[in-house]
């Protein structure tokens, strides 16, 4: 096993296909948390902005999907087929609900009738809270584990899915999207849209937190093989605390007035979250749930040495350009949404 | 019908699909920073307003290839596992560069691209516009270079036996420049210039036949024509390119290509023609020999033959292949015959007189299309049935565990969103083009609206 800094490569990739996942989810989170909200914005005016405030910027968060789906498939090829072949039906939702989604956000504003913008209203909303949903039940579903044969293929049936735990998760995806949706909305917005925000995001954090406690217990309760690795090392315990921290910070800085501040936090949250998740699946992809031999693990499902060793170049080259223009676009678009010819 | 035939059909649509638009962004993406460049340069106010204009018709149909892109890059997975399992180690780097390389540069600076007018110099858009540009050429480089390795696998060694046998990177560049790569990413991307231009050409001849924007139109025109014409050109030189290098490294392609079953007879090359699959015959216009003459240099040297390849390691739709590689090959002379005479046209000053000749570019926005979409079902039928050349046929390549209904399921869903998604898309471009060029007073708009208690003035 060749290794980089005392870790061997595979671990290297899962922890940058994790970092991708956890960039997926912070960024194209408050896209989708905004547009899951948006029907909550009622006049013409707040939902042209709201729109606006994500407009520069999701096509290039939801990239990151597309990186994390490369990664998955050019580390762990056999992670990548069991897991989209495994989801098939709900993953050919998700992709619908990405395709109503882009092109929502795009064809809206190009025709002035209001049945034909109320439409896309509401096919946007839909979308955002079909992706964030079927996102969640795919992510619960790797974390509490599916049946696989010897083959390391699925053995289970659309049932499988619908297990509380994964539900359960899904659920929470959904409010910790709306949440960070609506604290992104705050640094965006302006006057009475701002104050309906702001409210939106308080209320979205409670649900939030409501949704991750009832979750927690239950995994505690439940779920035990995704408490293992809490059990045997404590200190690991730190992570809940921080996020806990986190979460606290949230409406502090909403009531400051320091949306970027609030913003970070719930970023931060999402960070951790997928941390724990990953801490706690650690080192298996995909847990077989009727045996564990033929669990799909981070060493099974890898790619050769040399092709890991140059996916780790690649990351490495690509990773701060990547975050250099990325940055570049959030300034050029920084502060509050102000309306052009060449808005949506 | 069985998961394979489903399967494949599902990936032909929705790949087709997807391959209307990346085309035209690239090619669109070369015109924009021709006329934003052109803006810079002269600071004439026409090339700015072009260059607005097309820039809302870039972003629509971006927004339309992206959507579909991302099923693209998961289908794989879906559909094809065990063909993921077997190319992960080789497709997947490619994948990821991709990702890293092109869609976050595309992605990234489109933001500033569509919106960015006002918030940045103009040197700064004009920089994010090349970014766009070159962003999309990175993606068909990788993407590419991973159909190309299907096409002409290099650079690997396999390791385990039988259902666990897959693909391992041995040299990477070796799989980057295998044998076809290069030939066929050229002739990719001139198609896809020849799609952008081409599209110019269409809308500006319109604007001319009806006289209007004429200030703009008669400019685009005469700049997306010189583009137009070089890339007819250049595309014959590149699909020669590729035709002797798939009868090198495919040999049964080519075969089927021409429809030529016999090894001994004479090679020759037909301008149109049909293959009866039963008689093992082409009957058409042809030049005797040409494809000997092609290959060799010489009309009598014989040319592998389809019988020279056992049943099941050659393709078994000869006829499409022939017809697909054909209709190619045809609008590609089209184009040269359009482009040339339109240039001699205008060297004698009548470009714009001959009222025939811009209507034929009107709907000559559909050749470079229909070569495209040729072009590919040539070469991916032609590969059949073999998924990875030589290696891997596309009946193991399946997902074991996906049944024929999901897939029947899947593919009613795409066929029925992805309609509904071209039909939005045509009425939406053609109110663009009606709409036209004209610098949209927004703002007084937006005030004299607002008058009127109607906040949603925007085009
Ligand atoms: C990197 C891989 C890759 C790339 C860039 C493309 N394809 Fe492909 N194509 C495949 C990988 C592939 C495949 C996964 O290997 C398929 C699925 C089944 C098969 O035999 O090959 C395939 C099949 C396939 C078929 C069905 C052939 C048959 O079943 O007889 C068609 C018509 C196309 N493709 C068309 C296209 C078009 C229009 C493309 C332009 C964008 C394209 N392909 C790019
Ligand atoms: C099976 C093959 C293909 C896969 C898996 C694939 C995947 C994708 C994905 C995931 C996207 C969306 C990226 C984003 O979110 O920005 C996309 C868009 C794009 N693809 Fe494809 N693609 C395929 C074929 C091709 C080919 C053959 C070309 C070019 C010759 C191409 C060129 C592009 C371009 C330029 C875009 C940007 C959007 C646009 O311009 O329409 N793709 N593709
Ligand atoms: C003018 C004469 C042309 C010739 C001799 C020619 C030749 C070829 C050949 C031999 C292939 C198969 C390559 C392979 O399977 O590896 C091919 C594929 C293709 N052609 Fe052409 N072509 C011509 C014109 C065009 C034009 C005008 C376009 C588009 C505007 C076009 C677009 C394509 C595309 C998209 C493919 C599939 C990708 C590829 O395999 O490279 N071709 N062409």
């Amino acid at each position: 096993m060749e290794t980089f800094l005392g870790l061997d490569y595979n671990v290297w990739w899962f922890l940058v296909f994790g970092g991708v996942i956890s960039g997926y989810a912070i960024l194209d989170g408050f896209d989708l948390g905004a547009g899951a909200l948006h029907l909550l914005l009622k006049k013409e005016q707040s939902r042209r902005i709201a729109m606006n405030a994500i407009g520069p910027v999701w096509d290039g968060n939801e990239v990151w999907l597309v990186i994390g789906g490369g990664a998955l498939f050019a580390g762990f090829p056999v992670a990548y087929a069991a897991i989209f072949s495994a989801f098939y039906v709900p993953f050919m939702i998700f992709m619908v609900g990405l395709i109503f989604r882009a092109v929502a956000i795009e064809f809206r504003s190009k025709e002035p009738m209001l049945w034909w913008r109320k439409t896309w209203d509401v096919v946007y909303n839909i979308a955002c809270i079909v992706i964030a949903l079927s996102l969640g039940l795919m992510l619960g579903n790797v974390a509490y584990g599916l049946p696989l044969n010897e083959q390391k293929e699925f053995a289970g049936n659309w049932m499988s899915f619908f297990h509380p735990f994964p539900i359960m998760v899904s659920i929470t995806t959904l409010a910790l999207f709306l949440m960070h949706g609506a604290i992104y909305l705050t640094m965006k917005t302006e006057n009475r849209l701002y104050t309906k925000m702001h409210l939106l995001a308080n209320n979205f954090t409670v649900f939030f937190v409501l949704s991750f406690v009832i979750t927690t217990l239950y995994t505690l309760l439940y779920v035990p093989h995704l408490c293992d690795q809490f059990r045997q090392s404590p200190g690991l315990f730190l992570l809940p605390v921080l996020m806990i921290l986190a979460i606290a910070n949230i409406p502090r800085q909403i009531k400051k007035g320091m949306y970027r501040y609030a913003f970070i936090s719930s970023a931060v949250t999402i960070a951790l979250l997928l941390i724990m998740v990953a801490v706690e699946i650690f080192p298996y992809l995909l847990y077989a749930s009727n045996n564990i031999n033929n669990s799909i693990t981070i060493h099974n499902a890898a790619a050769s040495a040399k092709t890991m060793k140059i996916l780790l170049i690649i990351a490495l080259i690509g990773t701060p350009l990547v975050a250099m223009y990325t940055a570049f676009v959030f300034w050029t678009f920084k502060g509050k949404v102000k309306l052009d010819e060449m808005s949506y | 019908m069985d998961v394979e035939v489903l399967s494949r059909i599902q990936f032909a649509f929705t790949v087709a699909f997807h391959y209307i638009y990346p085309p035209l962004s690239i090619g669109l993406g070369l015109l924009l920073v021709i006329m934003e460049g052109m803006y810079l340069k002269t600071g004439r106010k026409i090339y700015e307003d072009a260059t607005r204009f097309w820039i809302k018709i870039f972003a629509l149909i971006f927004g339309i290839g992206v959507a579909t892109g991302i099923i693209m890059e998961f289908e794989f997975g879906t559909n094809w596992a065990t063909y993921s399992k077997y190319v992960g180690d080789i497709f997947g780097s490619a994948l990821a560069a991709e990702g890293i390389f092109a869609f976050a540069l595309e992605s990234g600076f489109l933001g500033i691209l569509i919106f960015g007018w006002n918030r940045v110099s103009s040197r700064v858009h004009f920089f994010s516009t090349i970014m766009v540009f070159l962003g999309s050429l990175f993606s068909a480089i990788w993407i590419v270079v991973a159909n190309s390795w299907q096409q002409t696998p290099a650079g690997y060694h396999i390791v385990g036996e039988g259902m666990n046998a897959r693909a391992e990177i041995t040299d990477f560049w070796a799989m980057v420049f295998n044998p076809s790569s290069v030939d066929r990413l050229t002739h990719v991307w001139i198609g896809a210039f020849l799609s952008g231009a081409f599209l110019v050409l269409s809308v500006n001849a319109y604007y001319i036949l009806r006289k209007r924007h004429l200030e703009i139109a008669r400019p685009s025109f005469k700049l997306a024509l010189i583009v137009a014409t070089a890339c007819s050109l250049l595309q014959l030189v590149a699909g020669h390119h590729s035709a002797d290098g798939v009868a090198k490294n495919q040999p049964a392609k080519l075969a089927a290509i021409e429809g030529h079953y016999d090894t001994l007879a004479m090679a020759d090359m037909f301008l149109l023609g049909y293959v009866n699959n039963k008689t093992q015959e082409v009957s058409g216009l042809k030049i005797p020999g040409g494809l000997s003459f092609l290959i060799h240099g010489n009309f009598n040297d014989p040319v592998k033959g389809l019988k020279a390849f056992p049943e099941d390691e050659r393709p078994k739709q000869i006829n499409a292949i022939f017809q697909f590689y054909h209709i190619m090959v045809a609008c590609g002379m089209a184009m040269i015959a359009l482009t040339v005479f339109a240039v001699w046209q205008w060297r004698r000053n009548r470009l714009f007189e001959t009222k025939w000749l811009l209507w034929l570019f009107v709907f000559a926005v559909l050749l470079p299309q229909v070569a495209n979409q040729a072009g590919w079902f040539a070469a991916e039928m032609g590969r059949q049935p073999w998924v990875v050349y030589g290696l891997l046929k596309t009946s193991d390549a399946l997902s074991k565990t996906v049944t024929a209904n999901q897939v029947l399921f899947s593919l009613i869903m795409f066929t029925i969103v992805y309609l509904l998604l071209l039909v939005l898309f045509l009425y939406l471009l053609n109110r663009k083009i009606k709409h036209g060029p004209v610098s949209d007073h927004a703002k007084e708009e937006l005030e004299e609206g607002s008058k009127r208690n109607n906040p949603i003035m925007q085009q």
